[in-house]
């Protein structure tokens, strides 16, 4: 193999990123070599040769003052709008994305397919296809980073964060905690498996033996009884969740919110904090019932209640055919009629 | 055994004796002593630190220690390094020194307060080390919730506490500068007749005193939480993690600029006295340190681009970070251009002044790499931005500061140092850390994450270059120690101005009067007017 002194491009990204990274190569070696250059050839040229030299004293030139000023600043400017731009491109996932959650831990990386594949510390993914992460700690912060792909992104408690890449070459791939997170920070590593679509299809097909993250979302759903309130035709003291992702929802005492993935984790963890307007703050707090994998699987399993939320709000591919899951809440018992919180 | 006698005058050395002489001492030039031989202890530890983290990345499997171990002997060496070595070094030992000589005043503003300071970072010190020993801070440098708050069960809150009252020591420095600056100039030494050093300091002050008070608030909240378990930073408490490093680094980053201004100050002082020519454009480079210190305080979210704060909020911190390299660029084209036609010596301190021109330009131009958001996401928390802050912080502030001490040796022992082994050890030191942080690079791009106690295989090769050049490095640090204490016994009397400089502090004897001038000069020109030294150097030719 010998000595690797560059990086791997296997995504669309580190293409990109690589791009810029030569551009930035080569103003800083030619600014570099400028000053070398100069410093060198001054000190030679100028050096002191009796102990009485005194140079004519020069206080400054305006235009030059002006000159180096402007060229920097101008060229800057120029990486700005280029680092920005690629910036933007990363920040943004892909509407066809599929969707994998990560819930990360000292010091481990649980990853899960929408399909319901449950891997730690590796994650499969097929070639040439957006993949979206949403990505939440259980405890301290972490960073999610494959160099290959040119792309981290810190895992922080209490909050989902997003990355997306899509790969452009099979193999096996550094995947890195890049924030310090204590004793084993430099055991929490792992590898991201890009394989070709056929093979990837083979390997969920081969294990996926305990149903969709949606299904399971759907059972937590059910043993938890979040059904008994809501209902599905909206009779229930809270709100129906059909059709709820990616919908805005009208809060109590004004403002209106997107519901993201954000939004429902808040609401099932902290459901006094956002009201929906013409409800009633009743829902107790799943904080400490609930893991962040269940509020996964119950995000999900939301989400399969809005067929076509999949591609509005640009998170998840891969749902779950939405009439397999539609009619769980028909279990519920009967409505207490009272309105409620969510 | 040694000829050359120190001259019987009476000086700041000689003025007083005995322990008691030192430790109530006044004199703004003693305290910079007591600074010198503080920070040069720290300097010391620190290095140690660096040594066991190289030592232990020679192998991937890191056999040498423990991780915990190892995640102890980083986060010290960062806090060591930091907070008692590089932010007190120059502008508490030449600044103490030489700020009052230089503006042709007697002492800094408030003497007591100056040695208030000193005592705060000895306090501050010794809380550190004491956590140290007690068993050693794993949290980073940088102490980021909820880890450091939650979940280390280290000396977290006695380390804090040290850095808490350091920060005060740091504060008081600011202030005496400022005031100093403002009140006790010579007749005739106006604003713009100034040393660069002087304008350097003058800005840093100003940041000592505005941004360090915010990170006191930033560790009293840490401490808050940590012991009462009040939810600032802890989500599980209802706390917002993300908070906290806006709080750190916006005192932190500007913090860089108080390392490095500092460094720029001198860079002008030694680039004019040994080209023998004023230094170009020195209103523009005096306006430079005022905004770099100014937008210094604009940019601290680029340590955040990944860390889930909003994409416009990302783009805002690129764009002002791109701002604050161009007073940086101007400084080094300006340093440059004073080169020209000039008269130029390779004395000590200008190889070190050159060598700071060319890491200092490296780690600049790296940091437009940071600051574009499309390579930060790639190299952030990689040992790219470990190499990027080195090239500053050792390239840069430390390779300026070992000028200054060249520089300015003779000015207060009254000797001189062997020039052939200090410009062998410069060499050596330019040689060793290039060879130590320039892998780091390659290293970072690479994907190879910061603060790793083990790592994949195929980094071994740049690790091990990485080490090698540590050796180097650390040869390079301890010859300065060796001839530094020869020449106080040994080293040839030197001058009042053995360089043929400008500055006032110059025109008065080496070692200084306890007052440090005879009679208090009136200024009558600008800096850096070379006429009138070279005539002086010529009558004592």
């Amino acid at each position: 193999m010998g000595l690797r002194l560059f990086p791997v491009q296997a995504s669309t990204i580190s293409v990109e990123t690589d791009h810029l990274l030569y551009f930035l190569v080569a103003v800083a070696a030619f600014f570099s070599l400028l000053i070398f250059a100069a410093i060198f050839y001054f000190a030679i040229r100028y050096r002191r040769r009796s102990e009485r030299d005194l140079p004519p004293a020069v206080h400054g030139g305006m235009a030059l003052e002006i000159l180096w000023t402007v060229i920097p600043l101008g060229l800057t400017m120029v990486m700005f709008g280029w680092d920005a731009s690629i910036f933007f491109k990363e920040s943004r996932p892909q509407d066809n994305s599929m969707q994998v959650y990560v819930v990360a831990k000292q010091w481990m990386w649980k990853l899960q397919h929408a399909e319901g594949q449950r891997e730690i510390n590796e994650l499969h993914v097929p070639l040439g296809r957006p993949i979206r992460l949403t990505m939440t700690s259980e405890d301290v912060i972490h960073s999610f980073f494959v160099p290959a792909f040119r792309v981290k992104q810190d895992v922080v408690p209490g909050r989902y964060t997003t990355i997306w890449f899509e790969p452009t070459k099979t193999g096996r791939y550094h995947l890195f905690c890049a924030e310090y997170c204590g004793t084993n920070h430099s055991r929490m590593t792992g590898w991201i498996d890009v394989m070709e679509p056929q093979d990837y299809q083979a390997w969920l097909d081969g294990g996926a033996a305990m149903g969709s993250l949606a299904a399971s979302g759907q059972k937590l759903f059910e043993s938890l009884a979040c059904g008994n309130c809501h209902k599905p035709d909206g009779s229930g003291r809270c709100p129906s969740l059909v059709g709820l992702y990616g919908r805005p929802v009208q809060l109590a005492g004004g403002g209106v919110v997107q519901a993201d993935e954000a939004y429902i984790r808040e609401s099932i963890l902290n459901p006094d904090v956002k009201i929906v307007a013409g409800f009633q703050p009743l829902m107790p707090t799943f904080q400490g019932l609930v893991t962040e994998e269940g509020v996964l699987e119950l995000i999900e399993y939301i989400k399969s209640l809005s067929p076509a939320a999949g591609t509005q709000a640009g998170g998840n591919g891969l749902t779950p055919e939405p009439n397999t899951l539609k009619n769980s809440n028909q279990e519920t018992p009967a409505p207490i009629e009272r309105p409620g919180n969510r | 055994m040694n000829t050359a006698v120190l001259p019987q005058r009476e000086n700041y050395l000689n003025a007083g004796h005995g322990l008691k002489s030192w430790l109530l001492t006044k004199d703004h030039k003693r305290i910079a002593l007591l600074y010198l031989i503080t920070i040069s202890l720290f300097f010391a530890l620190g290095g140690v630190f660096a040594t066991l983290i190289r030592v232990e990345l020679l192998s991937p499997n890191g056999h040498l220690m423990s991780s915990d171990t190892y995640n102890k002997m980083f986060t010290m060496h960062g806090v060591v390094m930091i907070f008692f070595f590089l932010i007190p070094s120059i502008p508490a030992v030449f600044g103490n020194f030489f700020l009052p000589m230089m503006i042709g005043a007697r002492d800094l503003a408030f003497p007591r307060i100056n040695l208030v300071s000193w005592y705060l970072l000895v306090i501050g010190g010794a809380l550190a080390i004491f956590a140290m020993v007690a068993g050693g801070v794993d949290t980073g440098w940088t102490f980021y919730t909820p880890y450091s708050t939650s979940y280390s069960n280290t000396w977290v809150i006695a380390t804090a506490l040290g850095i808490f009252v350091a920060g005060f020591s740091s504060i008081l420095t600011g202030l005496n500068f400022i005031v100093t600056v403002h009140r006790m100039r010579a007749p005739g030494m106006t604003w713009f007749r100034m040393p660069l050093f002087v304008w350097a300091h003058y800005a840093t002050a100003v940041i000592q005193v505005l941004g360090t008070p915010v990170l006191a608030a930033t560790l009293v909240l840490v401490f808050c939480e940590r012991v009462f378990h009040i939810g600032l930073f802890d989500p599980a408490l209802g706390g917002d993690p993300v908070l906290f490093q806006h709080l750190f680094w916006f005192y932190s980053h500007p913090a860089v600029y108080i390392m490095v201004l500092p460094a720029m100050g001198v860079l002008s002082e030694l680039v004019s006295t040994f080209s023998r020519k004023p230094v170009f454009g020195y209103k523009i480079v005096a306006f430079s340190s005022v905004a770099i210190a100014v937008l210094g305080f604009l940019v601290w979210g680029h340590h955040l681009f990944v860390s889930g704060q909003s994409l416009y909020a990302g783009m805002v911190f690129s764009f002002l970070s791109f701002f604050v390299a161009i007073p940086s660029a101007i400084k080094v084209f300006n340093w440059t251009a004073t080169l020209y036609k000039g008269s130029i010596s390779y004395a000590t301190p200008m190889l070190y002044a050159f060598g700071f021109i060319g890491l200092f330009t490296i780690g600049g131009l790296t940091g437009l790499f940071v600051a574009s958001l499309g390579i930060d996401v790639h190299v952030t928390d990689t040992y790219f931005v470990v190499a990027h802050f080195h090239y500053i912080m050792v390239g840069g502030a430390i390779m300026a500061y070992m000028g200054a001490l060249h520089f300015w040796w003779p000015k207060m022992t009254g000797r001189m140092y062997p020039e052939g082994w200090a410009k062998l050890s410069a060499l050596i030191i330019f040689l060793g850390f290039n060879l130590t942080f320039f892998p780091q690079f390659i290293l970072g791009y690479l994907g190879m994450p910061r603060r790793y106690h083990t790592y994949p295989d195929e980094f071994q090769v740049l690790h091990v270059l990485s080490t090698a050049g540590a050796s180097v490095l650390a040869v390079g640090y301890l010859m300065p120690l060796v001839y530094f204490m020869w020449s106080l016994r040994y080293g040839p009397v030197a001058g009042a101005n053995p360089w043929g400089a400008t500055g006032l502090e110059w025109q008065t004897a080496s070692p200084p009067p306890v007052h440090n001038f005879d009679e208090i000069p009136v200024v009558t020109g600008d800096a850096y007017d070379y006429s009138r030294v070279v005539g002086e150097v010529m009558e004592v030719g």
